[in-house]
């Protein structure tokens, strides 16, 4: 039987082809054409001068994920395990910063890492750097934290990082705690109910925070800007060139936009495998 | 001889100031079925946890074989527990399922008695297997637990918890979520399997029939106290209080006096009794049973009264007789039609004295058909699934 379309779900299909169908197909017809509008592969061929950008956009952002999972998971399992009103704090702390304007929250992470910034003044109040000196033999007055990849890495983990503990800490929240009784009561101490039952059982959060986590990382333009000083060229800063910069070229740009959404969906379906099998993912 | 495995002594428990159990004192004998047996929210499932050690009294103490286990976790306990919900790893297939305890067992090393290594692959394999096959799943071992019926997911659960071979098996309420049909069949399941594999079962439910059919001895409870212990017979033929007695089966309760021993008055009227021991005059309750009463004509009647209602049960009709404003539940193979004047005549045995308790004239003239017996019987919600 052919599922009837309500009249409700209209205003829905019109949003989705308008905002996701249609910018696909576009970016489709801009990678396979050229300037005059002719069919070409011209634009994936020259893909291959980028690999390094592709490289370092999927390293920072396998980094990022990886340091968002080690801080998210305990934090999110530490969280269930408190009281109702700690949680709920707790939480409220988590989504705070993310009410502040995107590009503020990186600004104010500019004025903490620069050369006289917050975090070197307190470095040098405390001795930190005179120290090191001392140690390594070298001659600082500062560290040199900006436009580096940690700067970058450390902009994604901070924006990014409520994104990997909220499906995880719900996940674990809906775990059915007689679960974890079955399983001390057939002998299992602490460690083994945790790997045994909660770790797997927790799988499909922790693969939708990676997913959502990994994907805005590896397209980021915003924060490799301001943090990396443009010096640790990402494939979002690569893209907004081509539509923006100087180097003003559409269908380049398209071109490595498809090749990035392509890796990244085959990353997700082969993740996804995985947790196949285990309740569904919570998407949020 | 049976011996004795566990003390529960002066068990206390209360949550937010909610006394739900009351100094409770219990023993259970090694390889007997005892039911735990009450309403909603008289603390049976509280026992059950605390025995299991998930969850702590508020004092007393409890024994397994003598020694106080009050603080040791539920997992060096020698009791496993099928749980309400079966709680199966989702996870897991049946075979993992069962294999979970086995894995987590350790056993000296054969070649250096101070290590210990894990169970061979083999030995699990073989138990496991072995498991399944007394709870009638052979073949399952691959399926996943949540494509199997309620009755299958039971048998898991009950293999997993028997194959690490306890000595206590705890249930809770196991069988509420299965359909009437399946339930009797695992009434009966159950207990073949607790006499084959010979441990002690601790059940917990609010199904008086279902204490009735398994239990070697059914422990009554409410309000966190024990109202009566006993073998079923005992429960049903000489129930303690108007509690136990309406509790277990249907009875009619009524006011009486104990003339002397052996003759109590109903209605005025004097019933030669089996019961002594009574002061002279004691006021007392007195429980007939619907089945023990006999319909006989009008004139060799010891009462005379006039049927207000009849439901045919297929087994018999429950009548509703009304002898002067009190409805009694006779239940009978004999027909007889609303408006007719019958006599009743009630053996000496099939009346029960009890002394007045709390639970005096709580359950009306003809209790089964009482608002309290409704809600008694309403199935019970989770209990002591938020007492973690």
């Amino acid at each position: 039987m052919k599922p009837k379309l309500s009249r409700f779900a209209i205003p829905y299909v019109i949003w989705m082809a308008l905002f996701v169908v249609a910018p696909i197909v576009l970016v489709v017809v801009y990678a396979f054409s050229n300037d005059l509008g002719g069919f070409t592969l011209e634009n994936f061929a020259r893909m291959g001068t980028y690999a390094v950008v592709f490289g370092r956009s999927f390293k920072l952002a396998l980094v990022a994920t990886f340091i968002c999972l080690l801080i998210g998971y305990p934090v999110s399992y530490l969280m269930s395990k408190e009281g109702e009103g700690f949680q709920r704090a707790a939480m409220v702390l988590i989504m705070l910063p993310m009410w502040i304007n995107f590009l503020l929250r990186t600004y104010s992470w500019m004025s903490i890492l620069e050369n006289n910034g917050l975090l070197n003044q307190v470095f040098q109040k405390i001795g930190l750097i005179s120290l090191y000196n001392q140690l390594f033999g070298t001659d600082l007055t500062y560290f040199p934290m900006m436009n580096t990849q940690g700067a970058v890495v450390l902009g994604m983990v901070y924006n990014y990082l409520p994104f990997m503990i909220l499906p995880i800490y719900s996940v674990i929240m809906k775990l059915d705690g007689s679960l974890v009784e079955a399983a001390r009561d057939l002998g299992a101490n602490g460690a083994s109910v945790f790997r045994r039952v909660i770790l797997p059982l927790s799988l499909p959060g922790v693969l939708s925070g990676i997913t959502m986590v990994f994907v805005p990382s590896v397209s980021t333009f915003a924060i490799s800007k301001m943090l990396g000083g443009g010096t640790e060229l990402l494939l979002g800063d690569l893209i907004e060139q081509q539509f923006l910069g100087g180097a003003y070229n559409p269908q380049l740009g398209a071109a490595i936009s498809l090749v990035m959404m392509v890796i990244v969906v085959v990353c997700m379906v082969v993740m996804n495998r995985f947790g196949e099998g285990e309740e569904q993912a919570v998407m949020l | 001889m049976s011996k004795e495995l566990i003390r529960l002594r002066d068990l206390c428990m209360a949550y937010d100031d909610e006394l739900v159990l009351d100094h409770l004192n219990l023993y259970i004998n090694d390889k007997e079925f005892l039911t735990l047996l009450g309403p909603s929210g008289c603390g049976k499932t509280t026992t059950l946890r605390i025995i299991g050690g998930f969850t702590t009294p508020g004092s007393g103490d409890v024994l397994f074989d003598g020694v106080r286990i009050n603080d040791v976790p539920p997992y060096k306990r020698q009791i496993n527990t099928v749980f309400q919900k079966y709680a199966l790893f989702p996870h897991l297939n049946v075979f993992e399922n069962v294999a979970f305890g086995l894995r987590m067992q350790r056993k000296p090393d054969p070649a250096n008695p101070r290590r210990k290594v894990k169970l061979p692959e083999e030995e699990i394999r073989e138990r496991v297997l072995e498991m399944l096959e007394a709870v009638s799943l052979k073949g399952f071992e691959n399926r996943r637990t949540d494509a199997l019926s309620g009755g299958q997911q039971q048998r898991v659960a009950i293999a997993r918890a028997l194959v690490n071979r306890p000595k206590v098996l705890l249930l809770d309420e196991p069988l509420g979520a299965l359909d009437l049909k399946l339930r009797k069949d695992m009434q009966i399941e159950l207990k073949r399997i607790q006499q084959q594999v010979g441990i002690t079962f601790i059940y917990v439910t609010h199904d008086q029939e279902e204490a009735l059919t398994m239990s070697d001895t059914i422990v009554v409870m409410d309000k966190g106290s024990i109202q009566q212990i006993g073998t079923p017979e005992d429960i049903y033929n000489e129930p303690k209080n108007a509690f136990v007695a309406d509790f277990i089966g249907e009875s009619n309760i009524i006011d009486g006096i104990m003339v002397r021993d052996q003759l109590v008055q109903l209605y005025g009227r004097q019933f030669p009794c089996l019961d002594s021991g009574f002061a002279p005059s004691e006021p007392v309750d007195v429980v007939i049973r619907p089945e023990d009463i006999d319909i006989v004509p009008v004139e060799q009647g010891q009462l005379t009264g006039t049927v207000t209602n009849v439901t045919f049960k297929g087994m018999q009709y429950d009548i509703i007789v009304d002898f002067r404003g009190f409805k009694w539940l006779i239940q009978t193979t004999d027909h007889s039609p609303v408006g007719a004047r019958i006599g009743i005549k009630i053996d000496p045995d099939g009346i029960h004295v009890m002394k007045k308790s709390r639970y005096s004239g709580l359950y009306g003239d003809y209790s089964s058909f009482s608002d309290e017996y409704d809600e008694l019987d309403a199935v019970e919600p989770e209990e002591g699934g938020d007492e973690a």
